[in-house]
């Protein structure tokens, strides 16, 4: 049971802090939220420096294009990544950890050729097609319907929460391609063109007043058989082997930046006289153990995805408890900053955006059904 | 990085869950059966008789002794050990910020070892100290008050480290505690029937139990990584998340339980009597806070 690097991690961690301490003072200001252009540009580009020095696809196999890095190595990536303020994964998001290494693990040589190096260098973007305006926690639901006309699948339906769309080269899409089968049994995964006839883009603004997200309407849209992922109706194993793999290291930036969140909320209530307050001190010092400890079951789940192959049961009891735990800390925020709260900023930003952290991925509860029946073992209900 | 139970930790851990666990709840181990198995000679050097072990093996070792719900000076005497080279029975007492000063198990003990809220040390013999037995919540940890002026301590190495290892090894015991609450709830979740199913088929029943094992594997793996780390105010926030662990989990436990765990014999009681007197121990709630606030 240790938590130091090896030889070979601290090696690693020295070159990624070097090459990041040059790097990052030569990026151009980061465009602004409402810029959809600026930041696909912006995004890319930073794929392509890391691709050209070597940490594109840092935990993709090597024969994927990746660097087959351990999860130790793609752990320490994350955390001197956040540390020193690189840009996040943005629009890259979906190829590079969803579309990529589903692709990487069921695609055809000639798919895998044709999808990932493109996805690892930045030239094209992803987003993704799985949930539906009937189709939220209950995703095997799903009733967008591909219908087979020669070598072409002709798609109709709708998609929703579809994030980077307005700006995404491919789509990476679950349609209903047989309506009689079990549920999960009729479902098949595309990659869809986004700019095929009948694909229509809405933007979707959330309560924060940003577009983070869009619905995706489909008419008719003509998909070429040769772009579909593994079997006919197998696309719900094959969605299945990225999701359970996205659990060990999805939130761990997250992780580093809520620490050090709540160092700079106590530099604000230093600031402003909220520290005197011995309840806003006590709150900011246990959110200060909750954030260091959940950052340490990011490192026992590596560790035991590491040891074991696959990621353990740990991924729920995560994201369960950080969603929740975030959400405290801008609610903590806001105590600090009193009557300002109510103000537009980066504060009242934050604790707008976090109120999706309990939904989105999962919902809390949807979390807990999980533990209890897949963790503990509790029977399902009637 | 590995922070993971290596296999020579796992054996550790079970050889001693196998001796707590065989007897059933109502057959703790002898004393001389924890000593036997080292539990308190664990860090103690080799030459010295010890194994010559670890925190993160007494932290292993300590959940255990939690999870078995083990009365006793189980900290205090091995601190005494392995920090200040004393042997026999002691028991860490920490004079609280509120109320008395309580010493569990006194005509036991061989030695007090006080912490005073700056955490100076006096190491006292138990013998000649003056003392009243008071009535306890928890039965099978038996309280005496100090009586009189209390001796003063002194500030060293050795104080500073009996007051944040307490504060580690307590948390373990309540990360194991913690633990047991999760399996006894859920042990009863699935047989106890109402409505004509079990009601641990019932959404409100599993996201009780779902929320009980979320804290209680956050506390563990922040016990282990404090144990690693050695840091005070990293064993401070385990020692924070490991209380709210066992008394949150012991609470969930005994609702789980219903009319049944309000009742003496069904023992849920002594969970939640034990993780309440585990928590006040070496450092409590806002003990923890301040120590954690200080390095904001």
């Amino acid at each position: 049971m240790q938590l130091s690097d090896t030889p070979a991690e601290a090696d690693f961690r020295r070159r990624l802090r070097e090459w990041l301490g040059k790097t990052l003072p030569e990026l151009p200001a980061a465009p602004d939220p409402g810029d959809w252009p600026g930041r696909r540009a912006y995004d890319t580009a930073w794929q392509r420096r890391l691709f050209d020095a070597g940490y594109a696809g840092i935990h993709w196999p090597v024969d994927a294009g990746g660097r087959g890095a351990t999860p130790s190595e793609h752990l320490i990536f994350l955390e001197e990544t956040e540390l020193a303020g690189a840009p996040y994964v943005g629009a890259n998001f979906v190829g590079l950890l969803h579309a990529g290494p589903t692709i990487a693990a069921e695609g055809t040589a000639e798919q895998r050729a044709r999808f990932l190096p493109p996805v690892l260098r930045g030239d094209e973007i992803w987003c993704q097609g799985f949930s539906e305006p009937d189709a939220g926690s209950d995703l095997a639901a799903l009733r967008t319907r591909a219908v087979r006309d020669g070598d072409e699948y002709v798609v109709t339906g709708s998609k929703i929460w579809t994030s980077h769309a307005e700006v995404a080269d491919w789509c990476e899409l679950l349609v209903r391609t047989d309506a009689d089968a079990p549920k999960h049994r009729g479902i098949t995964w595309l990659a869809m063109p986004m700019d095929a006839p009948g694909v229509t883009v809405r933007p979707l603004r959330t309560l924060a007043g940003t577009t983070e997200f869009a619905e995706l309407f489909l008419d008719e849209v003509r998909v070429p058989v040769g772009n579909r992922l593994g079997a006919e109706n197998d696309g719900w194993r094959v969605t299945m082997v990225t999701l359970s793999f996205e659990r060990g290291t999805a939130f761990a930036s997250e992780a580093v930046a809520c620490q050090r969140e709540v160092r700079e909320l106590a530099r604000v209530a230093r600031a402003g006289g909220a520290w005197d307050d011995a309840g806003i001190r006590r709150e900011l010092a246990s959110l200060s153990a909750e954030f260091t400890a959940l950052w340490r079951l990011v490192q026992w789940n590596v560790s035991e995805a590491a040891a074991r192959g696959v990621p353990g049961a740990g991924g729920s009891v995560f994201k369960l408890r950080f969603s929740e735990a975030r959400q405290r800390l801008y609610d903590v925020a806001a105590r600090i900053l009193g009557a300002d709260a109510l103000l537009e900023g980066p504060w009242a930003a934050q604790r707008l955006q976090g109120l999706s952290y309990t939904i989105a991925a999962g919902t809390s509860q949807i979390q807990r059904n999980i533990v209890a029946q897949r963790i503990l073992g509790l029977p399902k209900g009637r | 990085m590995h922070f993971q139970v290596t296999d020579d930790q796992h054996q550790l851990r079970r050889a001693l869950g196998e001796l707590l666990t065989d007897r059933g709840p109502d057959h703790p181990a002898s004393w001389r059966e924890l000593e036997d198995v080292g539990l308190f000679s664990l860090r103690v050097p080799e030459q010295a008789g010890g194994l010559g072990l670890g925190l993160p093996e007494a932290v292993l070792a300590f959940e255990e002794a939690g999870r078995a719900v083990l009365p006793g000076p189980l900290v205090g005497t091995e601190l005494a050990a392995a920090v200040l080279g004393v042997g026999g029975r002691a028991e860490v007492v920490r004079v609280p910020a509120r109320g008395s000063v309580l010493v569990p198990d006194l005509p036991t003990l061989d030695h007090v070892l006080l912490l005073h809220p700056d955490d100076s040390l006096a190491v006292l013999p138990a013998a000649g100290l003056d003392a009243t037995p008071v009535p306890a919540v928890d039965p099978d940890r038996p309280l005496w008050r100090l009586e009189g002026v209390l001796p003063l301590g002194e500030h060293s190495p050795g104080a500073r480290r009996v007051a944040a290892e307490g504060a580690l090894l307590t948390a373990a015991l309540q990360a194991g505690l913690a633990a047991r609450t999760v399996a006894e709830a859920v042990a009863y979740a699935r047989t106890r029937e109402q409505f004509g199913q079990p009601i641990g088929a019932f959404q409100a029943v599993q996201h009780l139990c779902a929320d009980m094992l979320a804290r209680a594997e956050l506390a563990r793996v922040a016990v282990y990584a404090a144990a690693v780390a050695g840091d005070e105010a990293e064993i401070a926030g385990a020692k924070l998340l490991a209380d709210e662990a066992a008394v949150h989990g012991a609470r969930d436990c005994l609702q789980v339980h219903g009319g049944m765990g309000f009742t003496w014999e069904a023992r849920v009681h002594r969970l939640l009597k034990r993780a309440w007197a585990w928590q006040q121990a070496v450092a409590d709630r806002d003990r923890c806070l301040d120590v954690l606030a200080g390095r904001l």
